[in-house]
């Protein structure tokens, strides 16, 4: 690939945007992306951390902005009481609202990448029903169960839906509009089995159930901050070496194979991917939904549909939507508090037409 | 040959039919029934038949062709394989608008649940086929899909805000929104039965136009075809069939998106006699349905709308599976 970037297509578009590149390569690693990127990047990154802020310093017990950086740094404050509220307290529910969202938005570009299809959410390959299905079944059934279980079980219905659906949908060969439809197929079982509880549980086991299915960052503590982050950067890291062959599967498989891509490896390692990431991120905070749809659509619009630029960006656009949705849910109805999953459900549907509406120009 | 079939299909759902009213946790002989039926002597079992297996059995047939022809025109209309009244968020409407009566007018009628249930139906489809055609290139079947997709999102999840809100409505309400046929009286099904009868009369009328407008939007026009007027009464007939089914019995998925490909088998692609097959074939499923959801956990019984997937999803995937080759 080394000698790519000299033999451009010749154009009068690319002769005027002459350097749009910026080309990283050493030794066995080589990733070429966005000119754009690092600034926009910079933004999102310096935006959330606005937004956390804000958010730390929101809620029963509010604490001014200077005060929680200054807590969170370690320097002292005149107030003894910050350190509770703000490091025990609300820290980690917003370091878990941002991971988690960062974790899905990863997830849906590469689910969108792989199925060639921009509607695709991590949703499709089973991960949410899968999860939503395993807990409700432990909050339900199992109510003594100790709710520290919740985050394996949910992981382990992810996982077993997306295996099982993966397997199903191979017929030698595991074709993207195949895994879609058995995937719908399964998520359909699964949300009548998840009725079923809800329907003949007991009502206060399924009031709780409901608010785990709508996604939840509420109560979070460090350890669930600890349990999650070794997946985030590990599948995370993962997935941004494997993103330059996104690029080459977007453009269909026979031209994927042609490319030289090793077309079921690169897809079944990158599947494998977006189920650890969303399913780590549901165990983590249920099925926030829209999250995975929408962040590749904003950061393609940011910076294009190159997958290398396109996933770190991604990344933070997730990042920032659910840290910011669970702002607006604590906010919203001031006692009650709106899971985050559902803040989400309702921007990211209108923004959803609103890529109808755009298209048609 | 295909008129025969039809024969003997409604020779098969009027044994559905008699066996739907004789099987339960009492179980009552196919003569009894007879008797109950024509001449009732008062006794409990005729009593149980005349008010209980009766209004259900119909409720069943009947849910069960409505949302199969809904989900057959909707397949047809939008050339969509995947399209159903679930799908294009028709029931979420519907749902959405009994879960804000319940939480804001505090009724537990099922009578007043079906005009709640109509008008969210009706408002769904109209706000899904005008955002469907805002996409570009107007309404295609992949605008109409995207659109559902995401009414169904945002409504479904503001359904969860409510249930999440107030606990009240989400005890008054879960039997409901898992989809049942038990329990309705003769009452409620005769309130509902002629938004369904017109809507069935109307979709049925339509089979030869569906049948050109399936080969494209603009095979059907080049062929003569006023398509605005088609897809109008089309909606129509399925905001009536959808809405009224989901009246009676809440939301109940599959039904409407399994039975239309699995009479394609037999029928082929002519909607004159996809629609009628549809009808027969989705109350002889849903009746089944409705009988093993009576028998498998005696004498517990689980709502119909829940066994539906569970039997019709394997069902689906081997559809996929043999059938999708790409």
């Amino acid at each position: 690939m080394g000698f790519l970037k000299e033999i451009s297509v010749p154009g009068k578009k690319q002769a005027i945007e002459r350097p749009r590149w910026l080309v990283l390569r050493t030794g066995w690693l080589s990733l070429r992306v966005d000119k754009r990127v690092p600034n926009v990047l910079l933004l999102l990154a310096l935006t959330t951390l606005a937004v956390m802020v804000w958010s730390v310093g929101q809620g029963e017990y509010p604490v001014p902005p200077l005060d929680v950086v200054r807590t969170v740094v370690g320097l002292p404050t005149d107030n003894a009481d910050y350190v509770f509220v703000v490091n025990t307290l609300r820290l980690p529910r917003t370091l878990v609202a941002w991971g988690v969202g960062m974790a899905l938005a990863i997830a849906g570009t590469i689910t969108q990448g792989i199925t060639r299809n921009p509607l695709a959410s991590p949703g499709i390959i089973g991960v949410n029903a899968g999860a939503a299905l395993a807990a409700v079944s432990l909050i339900v059934v199992f109510p003594s169960v100790p709710i520290s279980l919740l985050p394996l079980a949910a992981f382990s219905g992810a996982f077993t839906v997306a295996i099982l659906i993966y397997l199903i949908a191979w017929n030698g060969g595991s074709a993207p509009v195949r895994l879609i439809l058995v995937g719908i197929g399964f998520s359909l079982v699964a949300g009548a089995l998840t009725e079923l509880m809800v329907t003949f549980g007991n009502i206060y086991d399924v009031s709780q159930a409901l608010v785990w299915l709508a996604g939840s960052v509420y109560g979070r503590s460090w350890a669930q901050v600890v349990s999650f982050t070794p997946w985030l950067v590990v599948f995370g890291l993962l997935s941004l070496l494997l993103s330059r062959e996104l690029n080459a599967l977007q453009l269909g498989d026979d031209i994927a194979q042609g490319l030289g891509s090793r077309l079921e490896w690169q897809r079944g390692w990158l599947l494998l991917c977006s189920v650890a990431l969303a399913g780590s991120a549901v165990a983590t905070a249920g099925s926030i939904g829209f999250v995975g749809l929408m962040s590749p659509h904003i950061a393609r619009q940011l910076v294009g549909p190159s997958h290398e630029g396109l996933l770190p960006v991604a990344a933070l656009t997730g990042g920032l939507v659910v840290v910011a949705a669970d702002l607006i849910g604590r906010l919203l109805f001031a006692p009650i508090e709106l899971p985050c999953g559902i803040v989400t459900a309702v921007i990211g549907a209108p923004y959803f037409l609103y890529l109808l509406l755009r298209a048609r120009k | 040959m295909l008129s025969l079939g039809m024969l003997l299909g409604i020779v098969f759902l009027l044994m559905c039919l008699a066996a739907s009213m004789a099987l339960g946790v009492a179980d009552i002989g196919p003569g009894e029934v007879y008797r109950a039926l024509a001449a009732s002597d008062g006794s409990t079992e005729h009593l149980i038949i005349r008010t209980v297996r009766l209004p259900r059995s119909l409720t069943a047939l009947l849910v069960g062709s409505a949302v199969a022809v809904a989900g057959a025109i909707m397949q047809g209309l939008t050339r969509n394989p995947l399209a159903d009244p679930g799908i294009l968020g028709i029931n979420a409407g519907a749902a959405f608008a009994v879960v804000m009566g319940v939480f804001f007018f505090n009724t537990a009628s099922l009578s007043l649940y079906a005009g709640f249930a109509l008008v969210g139906a009706a408002v769904a489809a109209v706000s899904v086929y005008g955002l469907g055609s805002l996409g570009r290139g107007g309404l295609t079947p992949l605008n109409l899909t995207i659109a559902g997709a995401a009414l169904t999102a945002l409504v479904s999840s503001l359904t969860t805000a409510i249930l999440i809100l107030s606990q009240r409505t989400l005890e008054e309400i879960r039997f409901w929104l898992a989809g049942s046929v038990a329990g309705r009286d003769m009452a409620l099904v005769m309130q509902v039965l002629p938004y369904l009868a017109v809507g069935l009369v109307l979709g049925l009328a339509l089979g030869k136009q569906l049948t050109t407008l399936s080969l494209g939007e603009s095979v059907a026009q080049g062929l003569g075809q006023n398509t605005l007027w088609i897809k109008g009464a089309a909606a129509v007939s399925v905001v009536l069939l959808a809405g009224g089914s989901v009246a009676i019995a809440g939301p109940i998925g599959f039904v409407g998106l399994i039975v239309p490909h699995i009479v394609r088998f037999w029928a082929g692609a002519d909607y004159r006699w996809i629609l009628p097959y549809a009808a027969l074939t989705g109350a002889i499923v849903l009746l089944l349905a409705d009988i093993a959801a009576r028998l498998v956990i005696q004498p517990q019984e689980l709502p119909v709308g829940i066994m539906m997937p569970i039997i019709g999803a394997p069902f689906f995937v081997y559809l996929v599976k043999s059938r999708v080759k790409r």
